[in-house]
């Protein structure tokens, strides 16, 4: 049995979990994240900023019958978890969310003194 | 890890994910199996389709039993993002899907439910009385 596969099973739970397939999109006035979670439902949902991190974890819940025998499992994990590093320039206490049909959609303002200025050029 | 108990990731599977990853020559279509990735079960009484296909509503779904297959179709509408924005992560599924499950050969076409919840399609197809087991008492 190859190495990655022991690895996997002996995994502690942090590390084995999905991870959530993410958009990525950036005006002049912040960032907006938009992340796949399916199968989570809103209660089950975490969002955190740790330092500098964005730490984005779901649980799954699939409310299959009790006696239901698996043929076929793609999705094989309970949760999903993945971290982004935010740049100094992004206001972490600002962030808001909204969650719709298992896409989060994350805003990350830019912090006041990040935001753009226009400079005027004199004529000289 | 209640999920992990019903959806256990067998040997086999595991084996054959291993050959397709060592593999030199990928498939053409890609090593991923799929948008949206599926799960599938089956109890006495049905057989239970999940699809996990995140950002629609109900309505764009098509899902269709014909001959004994199961097929699941849409659009995943694309995010657009606002003018003058820099996309920096493109993960997101956009664009048609389809896929396919061959049925067991006792199921009801005519009494399939679908559903649309947390971004999972889940559907029901329900199985003949006949095929289900039924106890037999001894005299």
């Amino acid at each position: 049995m190859s190495e990655k596969f022991i690895k996997r099973e002996n995994a502690s739970e942090e590390s084995a979990a999905m991870r959530p397939a993410v958009n990525v999109v950036e005006d002049a006035t912040g960032i907006t994240l938009y992340a796949d979670l399916p199968g989570v439902p809103k209660e089950k949902l975490s969002i955190h900023v740790e330092g500098d991190n964005l730490i984005l974890e779901g649980e799954l819940e699939i409310n299959s019958p009790p006696n239901m025998e698996a043929i076929h499992a793609e999705v094989d994990l309970s949760r999903y978890r993945r971290v982004f590093t935010l740049s100094r320039e992004l206001d972490g206490d600002k962030v808001s969310a909204g969650f719709r049909h298992g896409v989060l959609e994350l805003r990350i303002p830019k912090a006041e003194h990040a935001q753009p200025r226009r400079i005027v050029v004199q004529a000289t | 890890m209640h999920y992990r108990g019903i959806f256990p990731r067998d040997l086999f599977s595991e084996l054959e994910r291993l050959q397709r990853e060592f593999d030199g020559s990928p498939s053409i279509r890609g090593a991923a199996p799929g948008y949206p990735a599926m799960n599938v079960g089956t109890t006495p009484k049905s057989v239970e389709v999940y699809a996990f296909a995140p950002g629609m509503t109900p309505e764009e779904f098509d899902v269709q039993v014909e001959n004994g297959v199961l097929t699941i179709s849409g659009e995943c509408k694309d995010i657009v993002p606002p003018e003058g924005a820099t996309i920096h992560i493109g993960e997101h599924f956009s664009g048609r899907f389809r896929r396919v499950v061959s049925l067991p050969d006792d199921i009801e076409p005519n009494s399939t439910t679908a559903s649309y919840r947390d971004g999972v399609l889940h559907v029901c197809v329900a199985r003949r009385e006949a095929a289900q087991s039924r106890r037999i008492s001894v005299q």
